[in-house]
C-alpha cells in the first residue's frame, strides 16, 4: 500500500468508502490526500450529495398535501 | 375517514410514478408491471395497517421496494447477472485526468444540497441519468443506494466478484457526476432557482 495517492486512486478509493470497502491503510492514505487536495475534497462532497439524492429519489411528493385532504 | 385509502382508484393514481421507478431498477417492462401490481394488491390488503404518517406514496414505495428485490432474487438465480465487458472497465474516465493522475478539470461545488433536494425537477433529471446507466451498473448501483442492501450481499445475490462491484458503483457514480453536471449543475437550474 502505497501513501501518496494520485487524484484518479484517490477518487475510486472515495467510491470504495462508500460501500465499506476501505482497509485502515487505504483510509489513512485518503486522509492524508483528501488534506492536501481541494479537488478531491470537492469530488468527496459530491458522492456524499449523491447518496443523499439516492435516498430521497423521487423526491418531494407532490402528492402529499392531496393524500392528507382527501377522505 | 383521513387517509381513506380503500378505493383502487386512487392507488391507480401512483401506479405511473411506481411503473418509472420500478423500470429503472429491473429494466424488463413485464417484470415491472409484475412487481407493480404486487405491489398495489398487498397494498389493498394491507390498507388496515397503513398509518397515515406517511404519504401514501412513500408507503407503497416501501412496499414496491420490497417487491423488487423479491423479483431481483428470482430472476438472478435464473439468469445470472452478465455484466458488459465495458461495465468492468474504468478506461473512459481516463480523459477526466491529467497523465500524472490529477484532476484534468477540478470538480466544482454543487451549491446547497438542501435546496436542491426540494426541487421535483432535479429529481427528474437525477431519473433521466440513471435511465442512462447500462442495465448491470444500474441494478447494482440501485440495489446499494436505494434498497439500502450491504456490498457483501449484492455481491452474492448478483453473482459478481468484488472488484467487479467496486469498479461498476465507481462509473455508476462517476458517470451520474458527469451526467448532473451537464444536465442540473451546469445546465444553470439550480442557480436559477436559489434567485
Ligand atoms: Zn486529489
Amino acid at each position: 500500500m502505497k501513501f501518496n495517492l494520485n487524484c484518479k486512486e484517490t477518487s475510486r478509493l472515495l467510491s470504495q468508502a462508500q460501500d465499506g470497502g476501505l482497509a485502515f491503510t487505504e483510509r489513512l492514505a485518503l486522509r492524508i490526500h483528501l488534506r492536501l487536495c481541494d479537488g478531491c475534497t470537492q469530488f468527496s462532497q459530491q458522492l456524499d450529495f449523491l447518496r443523499r439524492a439516492m435516498r430521497a429519489y423521487p423526491g418531494p411528493d407532490s402528492n402529499a398535501e392531496k393524500d392528507n385532504t382527501r377522505g | 375517514m383521513r387517509n381513506n385509502i380503500s378505493a383502487p382508484l386512487e392507488l391507480d393514481t401512483h401506479r405511473p410514478q411506481l411503473l418509472r421507478f420500478a423500470m429503472l431498477q429491473l429494466r424488463d417492462e413485464s417484470a415491472a408491471e409484475d412487481a407493480v401490481q404486487e405491489t398495489l394488491v398487498a397494498a389493498l390488503q394491507g390498507a388496515a395497517s397503513f398509518s397515515g404518517q406517511s404519504s401514501v406514496r412513500t408507503w407503497l414505495i416501501g412496499i414496491l421496494k420490497h417487491k423488487i428485490i423479491d423479483h431481483l432474487r428470482r430472476s438472478s438465480r435464473e439468469k445470472p447477472l452478465a455484466p458488459a465487458p465495458d461495465e468492468t472497465d474504468t478506461a473512459d474516465f481516463d480523459s477526466l485526468f491529467a497523465t500524472d493522475g490529477h484532476w484534468a478539470e477540478q470538480p466544482a461545488g454543487w451549491g446547497n444540497p438542501d435546496q436542491t433536494l426540494q426541487q421535483s425537477r432535479f429529481f427528474e433529471a437525477l431519473e433521466r441519468c440513471l435511465r442512462d446507466l447500462p442495465k448491470s451498473t444500474a441494478r447494482a448501483f440501485m440495489m446499494r443506494e436505494v434498497m439500502g442492501l450491504e456490498s457483501g450481499e449484492i455481491c452474492k445475490e448478483l453473482q459478481i466478484s468484488t472488484s467487479n462491484y467496486w469498479v461498476m458503483l465507481y462509473r455508476a457514480r462517476m458517470s451520474l457526476r458527469l451526467c448532473l453536471e451537464q444536465n442540473w449543475f451546469q445546465g444553470d437550474a439550480s442557480s436559477r432557482s436559489q434567485t
